[in-house]
């Protein structure tokens, strides 16, 4: 049986569409539930859920103050799952974040957690291939997707291992690079959806450095759809609100169908 | 039990790993191969061995202090890194990865400094073998060590605040991790303790043994034998790991002395950052704490995979003291033999003053990693 995260992302491949997966930080001002219900309504394939912590070190300026807003406004593991446990997304989601925070509550009882919010899918960006099998058994027996990242500095013969341990789809880093937004589109984005693309049939999702939705339709010629990030967590921050934020992501909706 | 390689994993007993993001792990295993060639090949020792000793200075000196050792009740011998160019053992671990660093074609270094010692030491080997340099360092710590901020830009590195967190190493080490990951194709990260993503600690430990194996025999020649105790402060531990070396397969106590307000081993905890898994200051959800010491060198939440397993196995034992003890002891040094320590490795002191009766009549190595010129302003402000 495939997941609700994976069963999601292919069939708006199947109708011949991209798909759209934003990243909002959990727990960032008192509306971000409201907000990731707003962004699903405005075409959001599927949800990524930021738990923030303290030393991303694979995150840009815009998502490490939003984790700092956040923490210092008191959120935990705990209370995003809580609040996502208590309500209808609308859309699937997958938890993003960094490998201790799973580490500290015990790789069994996190899964477990999510599994218990109705969250279907995680990423922890910080547990390579090397270090995820402790993880990953612990995903699987909880039946929760792991998502795991493919960067362009990977050898040929790494792809395939990365893409047989990803469940949901394969997150493609767009660059050699933070999350942040850029001016341009790297080369390396559709060089590395379209390696993945040769090699998987799971969906190819480009993250990192995909910022516009000009950007987005571009690597969206190569790729099966987009994860954005910093440009939306940014709206977070400026007080954008669930309409704000709805508005952004119905613009990258929007792209992506015109194509 | 002594203190062995990895295995090819980077694990030492349940610790260490290689915990980074996908990007970074292509170049930790291209330079776990290239490290592992290049100890192996007599070339790179003989090469490394020269510098060591015609630019660095080494062997660094055994010291017997004799008015310290009255004082005390027990003999105190003070392995001498603080003698080293650039004035810590900071040195020998820079030259080591610099070295690496051109045999496999990296035209740039990166790194993290706390105190600037390491820093500094990036910025020299930068110097010596021409390469760009880019040091991070907490804007915190560009305040307390301003005169280490303007050794580096003498060198001609360029030092760069980090301003996350609580801006301190923790926050510098993040920093240089994300720089790393945008420029790692030519780029190699000289990280400054036995700590980060396999094959670090491991790799920093070997270019740090020579300290340990020079003690070892220094003392076999001054006091006939091996001393009764081995003592080095711990921060991410690499003065420590290099001195526990020479000595984990002797019948040798171990002690590792920790900041009161930054003792991972002593919290015992253990997590993942930075690289691998150890242990960790942290909260009861996962979320890094910050350390607070008097020492910006040992200002860190978290330490070497191989201290938490030597301490786990029982080998070491690691002991926190506290700013005051360390201020006693810096002064206390000065004044006794006429050697103004670095601050880091007055820790060291600082635990053996205060365990003087448990000491009595016993023979106790100090790693003394690096001298206090660096630290003679804090100290004024703080003793006037």
């Amino acid at each position: 049986m495939t997941a609700a995260l994976e069963r999601a992302l292919r069939d708006r491949r199947q109708t011949g569409e991209k798909c759209l997966v934003p990243y909002l930080t959990g727990g960032l001002g008192d509306d971000w539930l409201e907000t990731m219900q707003a962004v699903a309504a405005a075409g959001a394939d599927a949800i990524e859920i930021g738990v923030p912590f303290s030393d991303p070190v694979m995150d840009g300026p815009t998502i490490q103050l939003a984790n700092d807003k956040a923490l210092a406004g008191g959120a935990t593991p705990h209370s995003i799952l809580d609040r996502v446990r208590h309500s209808d997304i609308g859309v699937p989601t997958a938890v993003m974040t960094y490998g201790n925070i799973a580490y500290r509550m015990g790789w069994d009882r996190f899964a477990r957690s999510l599994a218990a919010a109705g969250i279907s899918g995680c990423i922890l960006p910080d547990i390579p291939l090397e270090e995820i099998e402790p993880w990953a058994l612990a995903a699987d027996d909880a039946g929760v997707e792991t998502v795991m990242l493919a960067a362009p500095t990977a050898p040929d013969e790494r792809l395939p291992r990365v893409c047989a341990r990803s469940r949901g789809f394969v997150y493609a880093v767009g660059l050699l690079g933070i999350t942040g937004v850029r001016t341009e589109l790297a080369h390396s984005a559709k060089v590395i959806a379209g390696r993945l693309k040769e090699i998987t049939d799971l969906p190819v999702l480009v993250g990192v450095g995909v910022g516009t939705p000009a950007q987005a339709v571009e690597v969206c010629e190569v790729a099966d759809g987009v994860v954005i990030g910093s440009a939306v967590v940014q709206r977070m921050l400026d007080g954008g609100g669930p309409e704000g934020v709805a508005e952004l992501v119905a613009e990258f909706r929007g792209a992506l169908d015109r194509g | 039990m002594t203190m062995n390689d990895p295995t090819p994993e980077g694990r030492f007993g349940d610790f260490g790993g290689m915990f980074v993001p996908e990007t970074l792990v292509p170049a930790c295993q291209e330079l776990d191969v290239a490290f592992r060639e290049a100890w192996a090949d007599p070339g790179f020792r003989a090469e490394l061995d020269r510098l060591l000793t015609d630019y660095a200075g080494r062997p660094s000196p055994l010291t017997e202090c004799v008015n310290l050792s009255e004082e005390l009740g027990c003999r105190v011998l003070l392995k001498r890194e603080d003698l080293n160019h650039t004035g810590s053992h900071k040195i020998n671990n820079v030259l080591g990865q610099a070295l690496l660093a051109k045999r496999m074609g990296k035209t740039s270094l990166v790194g993290e400094t706390g105190a600037g010692q390491h820093g500094v030491a990036t910025a020299t080997a930068a110097a010596l073998f021409g390469m760009d340099c880019v040091v991070y360092m907490g804007s915190v710590d560009m305040l307390r060590q301003e005169l280490n901020v303007f050794r580096m830009t003498l060198l001609g590195t360029e030092v760069r605040a980090a301003e996350s967190g609580s801006r301190t190493l923790k926050d510098a080490v993040n920093e240089a991790m994300r720089h790393w990951v945008s420029v790692v194709e030519k780029t190699h990260y000289c990280l400054g303790s036995v700590m980060g993503p396999h094959p670090y600690p491991w790799m920093v430990r070997e270019f740090h043994r020579v300290i340990g194996d020079e003690a070892r025999e220094q003392c076999r020649k001054l006091v006939g034998g091996l001393p009764d105790v081995v003592v080095a402060c711990v921060g991410g531990g690499s003065n420590a790991a290099g001195i526990f070396s020479g000595f984990a397969d002797a019948d040798v106590q171990l002690v590792g002395v920790e900041p009161a307000g930054g003792a991972a081993v002593g919290r015992a905890v253990p997590g993942i950052v930075h690289g691998s898994r150890s242990y960790l200051m942290q909260d009861e959800w996962g979320q890094v704490l910050e350390a607070e010491s008097i020492s910006a060198g040992l200002d860190y939440p978290g330490v070497g995979p191989e201290h938490a397993h030597l301490a786990a196995s029982g080998r070491a034992r690691y002991v926190p003291v506290t700013d005051a003890e360390v201020i006693d002891a810096f002064q206390l040094l000065s004044r006794t033999e006429g050697i103004i320590p670095a601050l880091e490795s007055a820790h060291g002191l600082a635990w053996i003053s205060r365990e003087r009766a448990e000491l009595a009549g016993r023979t106790v190595l100090l790693n003394l990693s690096g001298r206090g010129d660096k630290d003679v302003a804090q100290m004024m402000d703080i003793l006037r």
